[in-house]
């Protein structure tokens, strides 16, 4: 027994070394950074200890923007995504013909690059001096106003922002339910069916409570990614996000060290503190909510 | 109800799509099951039994023929109307829901004046729980319960709606040897108590053959005999039945008829009245054999396993085909001397049957005097 143990050691040691380098040290510094005030870079010295970085944070009005803009999208975009996630999941569940081409073609996002997803949502929005965009192109088709989408106002920004976002999210979605679905097994639908269930019946008491986990899992790791956003963010509205309106928190986090504005650690940890503290509350809400409602394991 | 089941066809197309032909899965099947028996549907798998269990509960459309719920015709019926209860081989329960709620979970599905109040719908289901004894597991779910109590609950659920008729695929292949003995009789007792048609499907031939008042033997697609248990045993009408039914196996020898005396190898068994030159099969039950020092089939003896009620002699014959040992089953009383190499049976005339050598039929001249 004795022997064995030493030995697991071994086969832990690499992946235990690139964790601590690169998970546990870095959280544990951020967390020291956090509550070092008035840290200066170049001296790498500072004024004392206390929770200053946080209020500073906290009133900071980009900062409160890049919230307000991360909880929009968070919310619009897991429900949204999951949502239909579903609804193409039950579809490809159950065409016959074609499906593998049907399942690459929904898969094809995945594996797009997000910059080149950008570019092409660009064309279909962005107004230049030549080009009105081809969503403007059919609003002014059906006699509507074109609307700035990537410079306008901010309920545009925030809807290319969504879609996008959904666009992005949606395969990997799809892909998780099409094959939890497919993996029901099928006397369920064949009692069913015997017995006379109605199709909405056999949907909600059948099929959702069987790939219930998975959809838990989708939400949790949604919220998770939705707070997130930041290289989304990028793809269409450039690197000056806080000219834009459109900051995210980690693109808050991130300028406040590297932005033009940027070389503050400590104001940049104490956001990634507030950043992580909030997707832990909602990851343990979700957790709690799932175990209620999860009638089997 | 009587179920009928007329020249009924299933082709499924090739899984191999470069080849067109189709795979029949069940071949110009007739069958009648009179009302209230229990009968089995008995083959090795794939040989189409679960096949026409979906067709008569409407899961599958027959490629032709017809089905018959007593008068009515009901091959374009869907499955929902033809209020048949099926038990699945995996038992399908929801795992989700409690016994209670997965027994209810058909009564919900009512519709319009059917429809019934849940007082109703609970006394109902306490019923069917009552008469499966699963009454005390209400409130548990299906996989905090052992095999054969999910194999009840998954009885009850079919039989909460009242069904006509009940199949059962392969009911008793997911338990273990003991619990498959006292499960066979319970499915037999409620088959009893409800009075229900019910047909169930199994590979197993002592399965079928313990419960069932009539049992169909059916190999690739073609039904091969039916008739109640003990005849289809006694008399089976070719060789492929003669094999399934039984354990030990029936033993058969290559042998032939000269001057109408059957030879198995060099042994002169018996005359066969009537009988013209020819090669046969001989099938021999293994409790048709009888240890006699004058028999007249010469053995090599292998080993005598005791065990306990009978004796079982292991030996072997130039003549055996399909397997390597004889098996026999002696009573108990009789010794075997093990310190010979040799031992010598003769044959109980109606435990042997003959088969042709070609299309391997049952032929029919019995054997009478046994030398």
């Amino acid at each position: 027994m004795k022997k064995k143990k030493s030995n697991a050691i071994w086969y832990l040691l690499p992946a235990l070394i690139f964790l601590g380098v690169f998970m546990v040290y870095p959280l544990f510094d951020v967390a020291v950074y956090s509550v070092e005030e008035g840290y200066n870079s170049a001296s790498q010295t500072y004024n004392g200890i206390g929770i200053y970085n946080f209020r500073y944070v906290l009133r900071d009005p980009y900062f409160l923007q890049a919230l307000k803009n991360t909880l929009i999208l968070v919310l619009i975009t897991v429900p949204l995504s999951t949502g239909l996630a579903l609804l193409i999941s039950l579809g490809l569940n159950s065409i016959t013909k074609l499906k593998d081409l049907f399942h690459t073609i929904y898969f094809l996002p995945y594996v797009t690059n997000t910059l080149a997803v950008g570019l092409v949502f660009m064309i279909l929005f962005k107004k230049t001096p030549y080009s009105e965009g081809f969503v403007n192109l059919i609003i002014n088709m059906f006699g509507g106003q074109s609307v700035d989408f990537i410079e306008g106002p901010y309920w545009a920004k925030m809807l290319v922002m969504s879609i996008y976002t959904i666009w992005i999210v949606l395969p990997f979605k799809v892909l998780i339910l099409t094959s939890s679905l497919a993996s029901v097994n099928p006397d369920y639908y064949k009692a069913a069916k015997v017995d006379g269930t109605s199709g909405f019946r056999i949907f909600t008491k059948i099929t959702l409570p069987m790939i219930s986990p998975m959809i838990f899992y989708l939400i949790i790791t949604g919220f998770i990614g939705a707070f997130k956003a930041y290289s989304d963010v990028v793809a269409i509205f450039g690197t000056n996000l806080n000219a834009a309106g459109m900051n995210t928190i980690v693109g808050y986090i991130y300028d406040m060290l590297y932005g033009d504005s940027g070389g503050y650690p400590s104001y940049a940890s104490a956001a990634a503190l507030i950043l992580f503290v909030i997707v832990l509350t909602i990851t343990v809400i979700n957790l709690i909510v799932r175990k209620k409602n999860e009638s089997y394991s | 109800m009587k179920i009928e089941l007329k020249n009924l066809t299933k082709k499924f197309p090739n899984r191999n799509k470069k080849i067109k032909t189709d795979v029949v899965a069940v071949n110009d099947f007739s069958f009648e099951v009179p009302d209230g028996e229990l009968v089995a549907l008995l083959g090795p798998s794939g040989c189409g039994k679960s096949t026409i269990l979906n067709m008569i509960c409407g899961l599958e459309t027959p490629t032709s023929g017809q089905i018959f719920f007593g008068d009515d015709d009901v091959t374009d019926v869907p499955a929902e109307n033809r209020g048949v209860g099926m038990v699945f081989q995996s038992y399908a329960l929801y795992p989700h829901l409690t016994v209670r709620e997965n027994i209810i979970f058909p009564l919900q599905n009512f519709k319009g004046d059917a429809k019934l109040s849940k007082e109703e719908m609970n006394r109902r289901a306490l019923e069917v729980a009552k008469l499966v004894q699963i009454e005390e597991y209400m409130d548990r779910r299906p996989k905090e319960m052992s095999g054969g109590q999910q194999q009840r609950v998954a009885i009850a659920r079919a039989l909460v709606k009242m069904p006509k008729v009940l199949l059962l695929d392969e009911p008793l292949s997911n338990l273990d040897a003991r619990l498959r003995l006292q499960t066979r009789e319970e499915i037999r007792r409620i088959q009893r108590e409800t009075g229900i048609t019910t047909i169930f499907v199994t590979h197993d031939q002592e399965e079928a053959m313990s419960i069932s008042d009539k049992i169909a033997v059916m190999e690739k697609g073609v039904l091969q005999q039916e008739g109640k248990p003990q005849d289809v045993y006694d008399d089976p009408v070719n060789l492929f039945v003669a094999k399934f039914l039984g354990t030990p196996a029936i033993n058969v020898f290559t042998g032939k008829i000269r001057d109408e005396w059957l030879f198995i190898g060099d042994d002169r068994i018996c005359r066969v009245e009537g009988a013209n030159n020819r090669p046969v099969y001989v099938g021999i039950r293994p409790e048709g054999f009888v240890l006699s020092d004058e028999g007249a089939l010469h053995c090599k003896l292998d080993a005598v396993e005791v065990m306990g009620r009978d004796t079982s002699v292991v030996s072997e014959h130039p003549a055996l085909t399909g397997a390597k040992t004889i098996r026999s089953i002696i009573p108990s009383e009789s010794k075997v001397d093990t310190s010979k190499d040799e031992v010598r049976f003769d044959i109980k005339p109606f435990k042997m049957d003959l088969f042709d050598i070609n299309d391997e039929k049952r032929l029919i001249f019995r054997g009478e005097d046994i030398k």
